[in-house]
């Protein structure tokens, strides 16, 4: 038998290390599952339950004059026209943001790459791919992430999977999972710890691997410092990527507090390889799309990760209906308008199908019991574009949502009119309801300070 | 004129009579090195590496993060990765999933060049031998007295813990190959003994960018004694490792993953067809149209060591059983999985490089060709022109009437080369792609679309043509053909596109390169015995330098620490 386990386990013994305790230096994590009676707080300290954080992404925004009915000035009451009816049943319980600007102080509209960016990291980049700011999600994660095994988990129904909006840099783009199987797999695969599981114990594998680890890390570090000062800079994101898988497998050694919300979800059936290679058919997407959903929820639930980011379609809209030799993407610039109807037939069932997505993540994280409660109101979910009107590219007045309740911090119902303002007041909103404390948000124009304290609780 | 404009003006005027020289002589000119860089392993350099190391039975499953294409290349964009949490969480579990495979009881007897004294405790001398073995591949120089010391102690201290001495190699294993030393091509510098106050590349760090270029692995065996012996520090010894790895076989990988690279073949990965559109495509398809231009030019390039421009007027190819349905070939010529040589006659419109499926159908929408994405990708793939991106004011009711009311691309897109918001792109592609629009989306032949002849001509350069084939003729003849492909095979090899210091080099590669026959393998020997591939100029900050070659190898003391 081991040596690991001949007696019982202290947290600090275990997160000391095998290889000298100078070699590993790991904080305890913090067990935010300690629930009181009721499940609605901490039993310890009697703070509220966590709010996390979610991004949901769709590509080719809305058609104007037939999702979201124009307001005159921010008021409650979002009127859901044809393209959104779906999202009616959740109208308590987000709000709308329409009509803010997107300035770009004279660099180029990207097409479909200036607006997410604009929108995600307060920054307008100056050519094509370029990320210089992290995007909000990772600002927030960096904020709240402790705890958890993962610090984001990013999904893709899309099946691209470096089509993801959450990036530190360019070159620092986290790659979406587009298997429901391999995010099975990565949130719920032999590593996960059942927190109702009736029998824990510490597998000594996974200390002697994390000893292991931060035995070699130390050692690379003084090789860090043979290279330059750019490749040291990629270096210390090397580093900062091993200590996250450091404190996970930390806390794989902890016991976790039961949690009813948790019930760990059955694996997905393998894909065979033809269904694989028509990933991006609209109703495969939607199928992946559920499946993820329901994964993330419950990875959510079970406190495996506090930010997670889903993108049902790309900024390109990649998607296509069986048949059709138009993409969604294409079929925006080149349907003809149907005079009639006033908008592109094809394109408007696309978007239409973006919005059923959406309210089919909100009530997937609404199913969900947490506390007295649903998980959606514990979550704040950020569900944005990268255009207006596609048609025409358009990234003035990008629409986003807000929903869930964000543990009570957040208020809802309402259609807040940005009246040109710069768009970065809902991220920077977003981000004070998560407690990240900015004191501003943005580059040039779209640098703002001011959120927008009517959705503010 | 600003003293860095003056800098690049004379020293553009000095690369360009260096040139002039150069290209009288077959001498190669002095060129300016780069700072030391650092290359993070490609997913197909780490599954090489693997195989070279521990043999084609340990399976890589799974895939590391993609690269960023940069400035044309992944190889270039190696250069600037980064590893992301989720990214490492990818590495990490290969280096686990490898290393437990290497110590099953299936393979330790063979890739484990000893028998411990005791299989259930700690054996260092053993554990020494694999590790210092191994991890002169992995690492491709011999380990340094600390990164031994921690595989050591790590593989001790495992096997004593678990009472497994097989477990003890796994973790050691696994830990080494996730570090920055495995996972990212260091150049490694040491101080020039012929150049006062220079640096220059370790023997080893030559190494490692001579394989990668050559073979696009780790250094095998005799490159690493050779670098141990200092001969790639010679010309001679430099040539003979040159000649010896374009002589082997091996050679084929590495000018396949060059072209790979440069054809971005990586696009395959996420490539999607209609299945009611184009019911032939199908998976195997996707594979196999790949496979043939890679196999198609390899044969003309590095078999038949033909001149690179015949590949875009060549009519020699091979098929797959997969591929025959789409190229409506005879069905009863390859069988099950053959390859076999195919020809296509004279009067067949399909003709070089572009016309084969792998090209025709990758640069098309999922259901319907594209000249646009098809003249995108010859300007920007084959010829290094890049092609500004469509502007974000574009009114598309302009082109409406056009999309609806015309039945053929040519039609469509007149509208597109004739409004001016669009035009200047335009006319950089289409005219360029409508001379494929033989092919449909997934590169099947086709003389209509929607009823209406297709007219195939167009112009690339001022050169007119009246088909695909005269297209690859006029590709053939196109300065920027090989020009491109100069560029791009230079910039692959140094990790980076050409400094200004570099231009005379690539002058030189130029003139040589029709001197040669423009013939690829010339061109890559002359880049792996060249001076410019191997030059290094002092790093951006200065940066410790690495621990000698010499001085890695006395590990000794580092050992008894260990040692029980």
């Amino acid at each position: 038998m081991s040596i690991l386990i001949k007696r019982p386990i202290h947290r600090r013994t275990v997160l000391k290390g095998l290889l000298g305790g100078s070699l590993v230096n790991v904080a305890l994590p913090f067990l935010d599952c300690m629930l009181n009676d009721h499940g609605t707080a901490l039993a310890a300290t009697g703070s509220a339950l966590p709010v996390r954080f979610g991004t949901w992404y769709w590509g080719m925004g809305h058609t104007p004059g037939h999702a979201i009915a124009d307001k005159p000035q921010t008021a409650p009451g979002i009127e859901f026209l044809t393209e959104t009816q779906a999202l009616k049943p959740y109208a308590s319980q987000l709000n709308f943001f329409g009509g803010f600007g997107m300035p770009l102080d004279g660099r180029s509209n990207y097409t479909h790459f200036t607006g997410w960016v604009g929108n995600r990291t307060g920054t307008i980049p100056q050519k094509e791919g370029e990320i210089t700011n992290p995007t909000l999600d990772l600002i927030i994660a960096d904020e709240i992430s402790t705890g958890t095994r993962f610090k984001t988990i990013d999904a893709s129904s899309a099946g691209i999977a470096r089509e993801n909006y959450s990036a530190r840099s360019t070159e620092s783009r986290a790659q979406a999972e587009i298997s429901p199987v391999a995010l099975y797999t990565r949130l719920f695969g032999p590593e996960f710890v059942d927190p109702n599981g009736a029998n824990f114990k510490p597998d000594p594998a996974i200390m002697l691997e994390k000893s292991v680890l931060s035995a070699f890390v130390e050692e690379s570090q003084s090789y860090a410092k043979t290279v330059g000062a750019a490749d040291r800079e990629r270096l210390d994101e090397y580093f900062t990527s091993i200590r996250q898988l450091e404190k996970r497998m930390a806390l794989q050694l902890e016991k976790p507090e039961p949690n009813e919300a948790c019930l760990v979800p059955k694996r997905p059936a393998e894909l065979p390889p033809d269904r694989l290679a028509q990933a991006r058919e609209m109703p495969n997407v939607i199928e992946t799309h559920a499946i993820m959903a329901k994964l993330l929820a419950m990875a959510v639930a079970c406190n495996q990760t506090k930010v997670f980011n889903m993108v049902f379609t790309d900024n390109f809209a990649n998607v296509r209906k069986k048949g059709e030799s138009y993409t969604h993407h294409l079929l925006t610039h080149s349907e003809l308008i149907d005079s009639d109807l006033g908008y592109q037939p094809l394109a408007f069932s696309f978007n239409q199908q973006c919005s059923e997505a959406l309210a089919t993540y909100l009530e997937t994280l609404s199913s969900i019991r947490e506390g007295a409660g649903t998980l959606l109101d514990n979550c704040l979910i950020f569900a944005s574009s990268e255009t207006n009107y596609a048609k025409l590219h358009t990234i003035d007045g990008i629409p986003i949502y807000l929903a869930g309740k964000a543990g009570g911090r957040m208020k809802t119902g309402l259609h807040v009119v940005g009246g040109g303002d710069p768009i970065t007041r809902v991220g920077f909103t977003a981000m004070k309801i998560m407690g990240v404390p900015l004191r501003n948000w943005g580059s040039k124009s779209l640098q703002t300070s001011k959120a927008i304290s009517e959705v503010m609780a | 004129m600003n003293a860095k404009t003056k800098r690049i003006a004379v020293l553009s005027a000095l690369a360009a009579l260096s040139a002039l020289l150069s290209s009288c002589g077959d001498v190669e000119p002095k060129s300016t090195g780069a700072p030391p860089a650092m290359r993070r392993l490609t997913n197909d350099q780490y599954r090489n590496i693997i195989a070279d190391v521990f043999g084609p039975q340990i399976v890589v499953a799974g895939q590391a993060d993609p690269l960023l294409r940069t400035d044309g290349l992944l190889a270039v964009g190696a250069r600037s990765a980064r590893i992301t949490p989720s990214g490492f969480e990818k590495f990490y579990g290969l280096a686990r999933s490898i290393s437990q495979l290497v110590v099953n009881e299936d393979n330790r007897d063979h890739l484990i060049p000893c028998q411990p004294a005791s299989a259930k405790g700690a054996d260092d001398a053993c554990a020494q031998q694999f590790i210092a073995k191994v991890g002169r591949l992995l690492y491709r120089r011999p380990l340094l007295p600390g990164e031994l010391d921690t595989a050591m102690k790590s593989a001790g201290l495992a096997a004593q813990t678990t009472g497994n001495f097989y477990r003890g190699l796994s973790v050691a294993l696994s830990g080494m190959m996730t570090t920055p030393q495995f996972l990212f091509v260091v150049d490694e510098t040491e101080p020039d003994p012929d150049q006062r106050g220079h640096i220059r590349l370790t023997a080893y760090a030559k190494a490692s960018r001579l394989s990668f270029l050559l073979w696009n692995t780790t250094p095998h065996e005799a490159l690493l004694n050779a670098a141990e012996k200092g001969l790639l520090h010679t010309t001679e010894g430099l040539s003979a490792q040159v000649d010896a790895m374009m002589a082997s076989p091996r050679f084929e990988a590495g000018v396949r993953a060059f072209l790979d690279d440069f054809l971005r073949f990586d696009q395959f990965e996420t490539l999607e067809k209609d299945s009611v559109i184009y019911p032939a495509f199908t998976v195997k398809v996707v594979e196999d149209a790949r496979e043939q231009v890679l196999r198609t030019a390899v044969d003309h390039l590095v078999d038949r060591q033909r001149d690179y421009r015949d590949l875009f007027t060549t009519r020699q190819t091979f098929i797959s059983g997969a591929l025959a349905r789409i190229y409506r070939v005879p069905t009863t010529k390859p069988s099950g999985n053959a390859w076999v040589p195919y020809e296509f006659a004279p009067d067949d419109p399909r003709v070089g490089l572009l016309t084969q499926v792998g090209f025709a159908a990758l640069a098309s929408h999922p259901g319907r060709s594209s000249p646009t994405l098809r003249g995108r990708a010859i300007r920007e793939a084959l010829l290094c022109q890049k092609v500004p991106d469509p502007p974000g004011n574009v009114d598309f009711s302009l082109f409406e009437a056009a999309d609806l009311n015309n039945k053929t691309a040519r039609e469509r897109l007149t509208a597109h080369r004739t409004a001016p918001a669009c035009a200047g792109c335009h006319k950089l592609t289409d005219p360029i792609g409508l001379g494929l629009e033989n092919l449909d989306g997934v590169g099947q032949l086709r003389a209509t679309e929607n009823g209406a002849m297709i007219d195939a001509s167009g112009d690339l350069d001022g050169i007119t043509f009246n088909d695909a084939a005269g297209l690859g003729k006029a590709m053939r003849e196109n300065p920027a053909t090989t020009s491109c492909l100069v560029d791009r095979l230079t910039a692959y090899a140094l990790g980076r596109s050409a400094t200004a210091g570099q231009i005379v080099f690539l002058d030189y590669l130029k003139a040589t390169f029709v001197k040669d026959g423009y013939r690829l393998p010339d061109l890559m020997r002359r880049i792996a015995t060249s001076e410019a591939l191997y030059a290094v100029s002092a790093p951006e900050e200065d940066a410790k330098p690495v621990q000698s070659a010499a001085a890695a190898v006395a590990t000794g003391a580092a050992l008894q620490e260990v040692s029980p």
